[in-house]
């Protein structure tokens, strides 16, 4: 009987991820949804953010009701066709089991880590088709940068998002701190998971790295989707990285974590913590000021790629959020010939706060 | 990687890493190896509850039993601590303190001071307190108000296990005198814990839940039962801030006044006694630092001023509760 009926379920953004509470609806019962329309705002522990539609339809059901919590998987809406009767629906509705949190943990996509000479790199991996995606994430960020848009691409082809050295749950040890070496990095990881034509995604020093790799190994790389990415220009906001790499508690943390969002209030207690959580593990102090100190010598970035990829072959297209803070979106000009999108509503990390409009961007450099 | 530890593995492993890490951290106590000499010594029995076992095997003589008498022990710790080691001591139960109290607060808490910044004394005294385990009168007490009281001293009280693991090894890597309570009802409490190294600074506390309408202050196991009451006060439409102090001294009054700041009503839960307890400190302060911001009376939720009952029954009316929490945020929000 189900087959006719497809159901709109709560998500699951990072693995961290419980439950979410439904904050608003955007559709009414009776209108048809196309994918990836946002459909709904979903508020958890962490993060706010819109949910776009996996299947299209019409919405005969509003099931989750806006200010509750929902388990993961659960219910929220119903999609069926019109001669559907709403008999079958109730039925349908009165019978769903959310899968219980923990039951298919095991099934879950977990984190995964890969020996490379640069040291012990974790990553995420999603299983598609076609050329790979490769997310690389900035400086201080982790695979979790991308927690909106792995699933999106996983559409696409297979997806891999990795932790750069000194970062996430890789090694933090950073034998060479600089754009060089933390592009070596990425290259003996992409050398050993043997990915090649990749679409690299690189988000603000992520997005530099991508660059250099394109540059010194055309083979590896198919097309570049840069977000507020480094390397395009003198200018970054020393500020804040000052403020981030010394920052020891909430207090401290909070404002420079504000710099990152268009919408401050996007930056939540969990956030904070976790971001916390990550500066106090041994090495990660050093790991970052060796990095800071190396790419964005005296509060400027050291490194500038424009020129040689206005030269490159590879198709390049470049996303930038009109509010950002960290590196100002006028850097977006810098390579004439590259395919330029001004995100009005978002910061620096526009692939979390417009991720529907990201994922757009990144699905049309895949095909 | 989201690796689940309990409290009790948590400061196994905190031990174990920092030993491997610095060979100047030993470990000594009553029973800690358990078994020193004997024919299974490998698999010693770690200690009373079995908090140190497995790293005999691994460390060797760097851990150290030691006989019963924690005069002698807790002032060879603090000596061998002068003289460059590093060591923890483990004192079983908080409630025996006493005896080697002159060791503790007239000797290590003043060296620092009396030499003239010269001499550092980086000592972790580790101690089970708390009630609720049956454990009766003399082991049983909550008594972080006592080392609170001195200064050169810093206690440490965590709730959880991620805490246990990076305040015990910020602890180890302090370089004064740290006492350090682990809440014995709290040893099979589990939480995510990272598997690399990794230290929480002292004098900062953790928001445990955010709101807006009041601001509970506590430490150790009342911090769960905190959580407990603010979801009740939630289906009623009061949402609590609830702030763990992880350490008391230091303590950050800080994150404390910025809260009550917000919120304008204070409820200080505090398993230890009333009189002079953290509940009764932090209360003054704010009465004194954040008066105006004050919508309703500061409430205190404490032990009665009683010694710890044997009976199961009174012991579970004695240390506060979820309902005796919630109660006194319904009274200080009706006010």
């Amino acid at each position: 009987m189900s087959e006719r009926i497809t159901p709109i379920l709560m998500p699951k953004w990072g693995l961290s991820m419980r439950e979410g509470k439904l904050s608003a609806w955007h559709v009414e019962e009776g209108e048809v949804i196309a994918p990836g329309r946002e459909i709904m705002d979903v508020e958890t522990e962490k993060i706010a953010n819109a949910v776009e539609a996996v299947d299209g339809g019409l919405l005969r059901r509003k099931v989750g009701k806006e200010g509750e919590t929902y388990p993961v998987k659960a219910l929220l809406g119903v999609l069926a066709e019109k001669d559907v009767a709403e008999a079958e629906i109730d039925a349908y509705v009165a019978n769903f089991v959310t899968p219980v949190s923990g039951e298919d943990e095991e099934a879950a996509p977990t984190y995964l880590t890969v020996e490379t000479p640069s040291g012990r790199l974790r990553y995420a991996e999603r299983p598609g088709e076609g050329d790979p995606i490769v997310f690389i994430h900035g400086f201080g960020g982790d695979l979790n940068n991308w927690l909106f848009n792995i699933d999106a691409a996983a559409e696409h082809g297979p997806v891999y998002a990795l932790d750069l050295p000194g970062h996430g749950g890789s090694t933090k040890t950073v034998a060479m701190p600089g754009l060089a070496g933390l592009a070596e990095a990425v290259t003996q990881f992409m050398d050993a998971l043997k990915l090649k034509n990749a679409n690299l995604v690189g988000h603000s020093l992520g997005g530099a790295i991508a660059m250099f790799i394109a540059l010194h190994r055309k083979d590896l790389v198919r097309s570049l989707t840069l977000i507020s990415s480094a390397g395009l220009g003198e200018e970054i906001n020393a500020d804040y990285i000052d403020g981030f790499v010394l920052a020891e508690s909430r207090r401290d943390l909070k404002q420079p974590l504000q710099h990152l969002f268009a919408n401050p209030d996007l930056v939540s207690r969990a956030m904070i913590e976790d971001l916390l959580k990550y500066k106090r593990l041994d090495g990660v102090p050093q790991a970052l000021q060796g990095i800071a100190a190396t790419v964005f010598p005296g509060g400027k970035q050291g490194d500038a790629l424009a020129g040689d990829l206005a030269k490159a072959s590879v198709p390049v297209q470049i996303i930038w959020g009109a509010k950002d803070a960290i590196i100002p979106a006028a850097h977006a000009k810098s390579v004439p010939r590259a395919r330029v999108e001004i995100i009005e509503e978002a910061g620096h990390m526009a692939q979390m706060e417009a991720a529907g409009r990201v994922n757009e961007l990144i699905r049309a450099q895949a095909h | 990687m989201a690796r689940k530890l309990s409290v009790k593995s948590a400061i196994n492993e905190a031990l174990d890493q920092e030993m491997a890490r610095d060979p100047t951290v030993i470990v000594m106590g009553e029973d800690i190896v358990g078994g020193t000499g004997s024919n299974g010594e490998i698999d010693a029995w770690g200690g009373a509850l079995g908090v140190t076992k497995g790293l005999y095997a691994k460390h060797g003589n760097r851990m150290m039993d030691t006989p019963l008498s924690e005069s002698a022990y807790i002032g060879a710790a603090i000596g061998a601590a002068t003289c460059g080691l590093r060591p923890v001591a483990e004192l079983m139960f908080v409630d025996f303190m006493g005896v080697c109290l002159d060791q503790i607060y007239n000797q290590a808490a003043k060296f620092r001071y009396m030499f003239g910044g010269k001499a550092e004394t980086p000592l972790v005294i580790r101690a089970m307190c708390g009630a609720g385990f049956r454990a009766a009168a003399q082991h049983s007490q909550m008594l972080t108000p006592i080392f609170t009281h001195i200064p050169g001293l810093k206690v440490v009280c965590p709730s959880n296990a991620y805490d246990t693991k990076g305040l015990l090894i910020q602890s180890i890597r302090d370089n004064d005198p740290v006492i350090f309570l682990e809440h014995k009802n709290l040893y099979g409490h589990e939480s995510d814990v990272p598997e690399e190294l990794y230290a929480i600074p002292f004098g900062e506390a953790n928001i445990v839940r955010e709101g807006k309408h009041a601001t509970i202050v506590t430490y150790g196991q009342t911090v769960h039962r905190s959580v407990d009451a603010a979801n009740a006060l939630a289906k009623e439409g009061v949402e609590c801030e609830i702030i763990d102090l992880r350490t008391l001294s230091p303590i950050d009054m800080d994150t404390v006044l910025e809260s009550v700041e917000n919120t304008g009503r204070l409820v200080c839960v505090d398993e230890a006694n009333p009189r002079c307890s953290i509940a009764a400190d932090v209360s003054a302060t704010v009465a004194q630092e954040a008066f105006k911001a004050l919508k309703g009376p500061i409430q205190m939720v404490t032990a009665p001023h009683t010694p710890v009952p044997f009976s199961p029954v009174l012991e579970d009316l004695y240390v506060p509760s979820a309902e005796s929490i919630a109660a006194a945020v319904r009274k200080t929000m009706a006010a």
